[in-house]
């Protein structure tokens, strides 16, 4: 395999590329229109949480590189393709962990999560309850069909009671998780949920989350039109209901956790939990009070400082 | 290898002695041995010391084993000069193995000693009269003796207490200079010295542990970002980077698991900083899928694996070089990455700097090689030796650095940035998130230049063939950046002993021995750089060898295993040693005896003492 280009060729390149002034870029929708286009199933849920996202960052007017997208694995973890961010599509379960670190080491970045149930609540559990405990900046949008649709169609962490799957011919025998209450109870300081039928409200279910300080999970209801044939639209359509048409009080813990654990006819909508009262992980590291994002610092430590710790060991 | 000596050496030291220090954890082995380490290293004595110890926090046996010399001090060495057993049980355990002129110092009431071998002098101390009520205070008596007996001035006792106790307050410090100068006069009166007394030297020396100088090492190579799950025997470095990190600007974060750490880091480390973590065998293998993905989105992290004996929780407090085909066979598929085994603390400490220069050229993961045996062992350290200012060479990177807010950016949808270029050397330049008009994804699928999976919808064969030689043409030329290792000791030698690793003082010392005492000539190939591996250098030294020994602390002979692979090169025999307790120098001695006798092509050594 033989190329003419070298990699002196590409620093030279984006040094001319960065002298284009930025003033003159104005970001609308498609702006955050990425590479190529989704590749999921016509009907997916996923293509309304995508265009979602895209019109809440240019609401917000955030620049592209301003943002980074990171998902796990599965279908709706290719989003980060589709989407015109910076971005990484990590390991199975593992994008919030990647995250975290990303978060820490450039505290300016806006850092948007992408994955499904199966990524997050399943193999990626573990990390989901730290990442709430800590409290890092962050927006987590769960894509949640309550199946594995890219394994094609076997039981997932959010699968109801009974469901049929090809891993669960018979009817799945295991309680489902309730992401809501969970995260309420892990830590989470901002926990709502969607439905990807109703997109406005979708959008401004975003925009609050990625506008709240500290970890904010979404979880939306993406329906599964190839593998899930029990939680469809229709079946979505009938039961969700908006909390802000009801009386709900985001700030009232216990109350939230009821109306998180409401399942059946009625399927409640919107924030559930709110808390902004707590510092998020990076207000609280001394180390990023001043000096801007970690990884653009310079390296190394003075001789003054490396003399201190020899006189430690002496 | 930093300073390496040569195998024979005319000047003989004027002192070489062992203190070890045993009892039951909980019980204060670790103050005594820290101020006589102090002491030993104010006066220039270099110093070994390595703890025997167990999992558990009190009870069981503890014994900690502090060589110093004037000469240099490669291992635990042979046998022991003086033994302070703190408890009746290490007294039984190791008393009959004291050899004739040393000395064991024990409280007379507690601990009465059973069959004394002959030639050992019997160090009873009314323990009770001298600590007159301190209790807390009993073992500083015994500082104080074995020091005396060594012939170090009661002054620097004093220094020393002052530097270990002060945080205690003036009070205890008091208290344990009255007591610690009783036990001293004490010993004076009732015990003959040794007929040596330790030479004070003009130049200090530094005491570190390696996770110690794993911790210095990633503070010189510029880590801000330093993540770990606390696991035996690694912990030293999160507790190390913990302690400094507020006042040097360095984050360091407890993970949820191992699985956690690794893939923490790798985010830390593709937003631009320099990322580091260390763990054990059994956390590594957590870690494992992410090390691939560092491979396959190019993003470099640096990853030290302290070894202890395995499989599974295995011993957690014991040594081994068992991990060699884990970190080999570290994730799945082919991806260039670093497999480095530091040969000391001095070198662990230069060695992070190195390979993160490397990490950082190549955009791969660097892994260290280490072990219980030099992490949570101490040395004495030249500081001298230690480069605090080393070059850091960063590669190919982009960041936004001077460009503030209303800079230049190069506009969105930027379809001329190619992270994943297919350059002549493979290596493509990295721009961090947030450099403007270099957006693009960083996928541990298989991926185009520009970052676009190429695993499912645009699948294709070619691009498949050609992304996987990219990555792996970047080491192509990897062999120059890096020293062949080198042939110690003489051209003509009955045999060569090869190792990589730990080992590298204990077999250097066993061949001093075999010289100077056996009259038996061998020479040292040590390995340190196992990935990239400089076959044909170490084809052409072996092919000069008598007969070939390969010495490692393994079962199955894992590095013998490698070399082959590597160069065909199949040993003609093996010193191997997997009792959990590190090589003593004369083990290495009597192997090598038995297999140039031709007896046997494999030793395996008996560990004697019980610990």
């Amino acid at each position: 395999m033989t190329t003419t280009t070298t990699a002196a060729d590409i620093v030279e390149k984006s040094i001319i590329s960065n002298s284009i002034p930025l003033s003159t870029v104005e970001v609308t929708r498609d702006t955050y229109k990425g590479k190529i286009d989704p590749d999921w199933c016509p009907g997916c849920g996923d293509f309304s949480v995508l265009t979602a996202m895209q019109k809440v960052l240019s609401e917000l007017g955030r620049q592209p590189h301003e943002v980074i997208t990171i998902s796990g694995i599965g279908c709706s973890s290719n989003l980060p393709g589709f989407i015109n961010t910076y971005g990484m599509h990590t390991l199975h379960g593992r994008s919030l962990a990647v995250a975290t670190g990303v978060k820490m080491a450039n505290h300016e970045l806006t850092v948007l999560v992408t994955g499904g149930d199966g990524d997050g609540f399943g193999i990626g559990g573990n990390h989901f309850l730290h990442t709430m405990r800590r409290n890092v900046d962050l927006t987590y949008i769960v894509m949640d069909n309550q199946i594995y649709g890219l394994t094609t169609g076997q039981t997932s962490p959010t699968s109801a009671l009974g469901m049929e799957t090809k891993s669960t011919p018979e009817g799945n025998l295991e309680n489902p998780i309730n992401p809501i209450p969970l995260a309420m109870v892990g830590g989470a300081t901002f926990v709502a949920r969607a439905y990807s039928g109703q997109q406005t409200h979708l959008v401004d279910i975003l925009k609050q989350a990625i506008n709240h300080k500290g970890f904010s999970l979404v979880d939306v209801f993406s329906p599964c039109v190839t593998y899930n044939k029990d939680n469809t639209y229709q079946w979505f359509k009938s039961r969700v209901k908006k909390l802000e048409d009801s009386d709900h009080d985001r700030t009232d813990f216990h109350s939230a956790l009821d109306k998180g654990y409401m399942w059946g006819d009625e399927i409640p909508i919107g924030v559930f939990w709110q808390r902004e009262d707590l510092p998020t992980l990076n207000d609280l590291e001394p180390v990023l009070d001043e000096g801007g994002p970690l990884a653009y610092r310079t390296l190394g430590i003075s001789k003054k400082q490396s003399d201190r710790l020899m006189a430690e060991m002496m | 290898m930093t300073k390496k000596q040569g195998a024979s050496t005319d000047n003989k030291p004027l002192v070489d002695f062992a203190v070890g220090i045993g009892g039951a954890a909980g019980q204060g082995i670790a103050t005594p041995g820290n101020i006589l380490a102090r002491i030993f290293a104010r006066r220039g004595l270099n110093l070994h010391a390595y703890n025997a110890y167990q999992s558990l926090i009190r009870g069981g046996h503890t014994f900690l084993t502090i060589r110093a010399s004037d000469g240099p001090v490669r291992s635990m060495g042979d046998s022991l000069d003086v033994m302070v057993p703190l408890n009746q049980d290490t007294m039984d355990r190791h008393l009959a193995v004291m050899p004739p002129g040393s000395s064991v110092i024990y409280d007379e009431r507690k601990i009465t000693p059973g069959d004394t071998p002959e030639g050992v002098q019997l160090c009873p101390l009314p323990i009770k009269e001298l600590v007159s009520g301190n209790k807390l205070a009993a073992n500083t008596v015994a500082v104080a003796v074995v020091l005396n007996m060594l012939g170090i001035e009661f002054d620097d006792l004093a220094d020393a207490l002052e530097l270990i106790f002060s945080r205690k307050g003036e009070a205890v410090v008091e208290s344990n200079r009255e007591i610690a100068q009783r036990g001293y006069d004490y010993a004076a009166d009732n015990f003959s010295a040794f007929p040596y007394k330790a030479p004070r030297l003009s130049k200090r020396l530094a005491v570190v542990t390696g996770n110690e100088a794993v911790g210095m090492g990633a503070l010189a190579a510029g880590v801000k970002f330093y993540a770990a799950y606390p696991m035996s025997p690694s912990t030293g470095v999160l507790m190390y980077m913990a302690k400094h990190a507020r006042e040097l600007g360095i984050m360091v974060r407890q993970v949820e698991d191992e699985i956690g750490v690794m893939n923490m880091i790798i985010g830390a480390a593709h937003a631009g900083c320099r990322a580091m973590c260390a763990t054990s065998g059994g956390g590594f293998a957590l870690m494992t899928e992410a090390i691939g993905m560092s491979g396959m989105i190019e993003t470099p992290i640096v990853c030290i694996d302290v070894q202890r004996a395995g499989p599974a929780t295995g011993v957690p407090t014991k040594t081994e070089q068992g991990d060699l085909w884990q970190l080999l066979g570290a994730g799945q598929g082919d991806y260039p990455k670093f497999i480095v085994a530091p040969v000391s603390q001095t070198d662990l400490f230069n060695t992070i700097p190195e390979l993160f220069n490397l990490t950082d050229r190549y955009q791969c993961p660097g892994l260290v090689l280490s072990d219980l045996l030099i992490s949570e062992g101490t040395s004495t350290v030249d500081p001298d030796d230690l480069n605090w200012q080393p070059v850091i060479d960063r590669g190919q990177m982009i960041f936004p650095n001077g460009n503030t807010n209303d800079n230049p950016y190069g506009g969105y949808n930027d379809n001329e940035y190619l992270r994943y270029a297919n350059t002549e050397t493979g290596i493509s330049p990295r721009a961090v998130p947030g450099v403007p008009g270099h957006i693009h994804v960083a996928a541990s699928d298989e991926h185009d230049e520009d970052g676009t999976l190429i695993s499912d919808e645009f699948t294709n064969p070619r691009k498949r063939r050609m992304m996987v030689e990219k990555r792996a043409r970047k080491m192509d030329t990897v062999l120059d950046a890096i020293d062949p290792p080198e042939l110690v000791g003489s051209n003509d030698a009955a045999a060569t002993l090869v190792g990589f690793g730990s080992t590298w003082g204990v077999v250097l010392e066993a061949i001093e021995k075999l010289a100077s005492e056996n009259n038996i000539i061998v020479n040292q190939l040590h390995v340190k750089w196992i990935v990239p591996f400089h076959a044909d250098a170490i084809s052409s030294i072996l092919a000069e060898s008598q007969k070939i020994i390969i010495v490692e602390n393994n079962y199955s002979g894992q590095f013998a295993r490698y070399l082959r692979s590597e160069t065909g090169i199949k040993g003609d025999a093996y010193i191997r040693k997997y009792d959990g307790e590190p090589f003593m120098p004369h083990h290495i001695v009597d192997g090598v005896k038995a297999l140039l006798e031709g007896e046997t092509d494999l030793y395996v050594p008996t560990h004697e003492m019980m610990v």
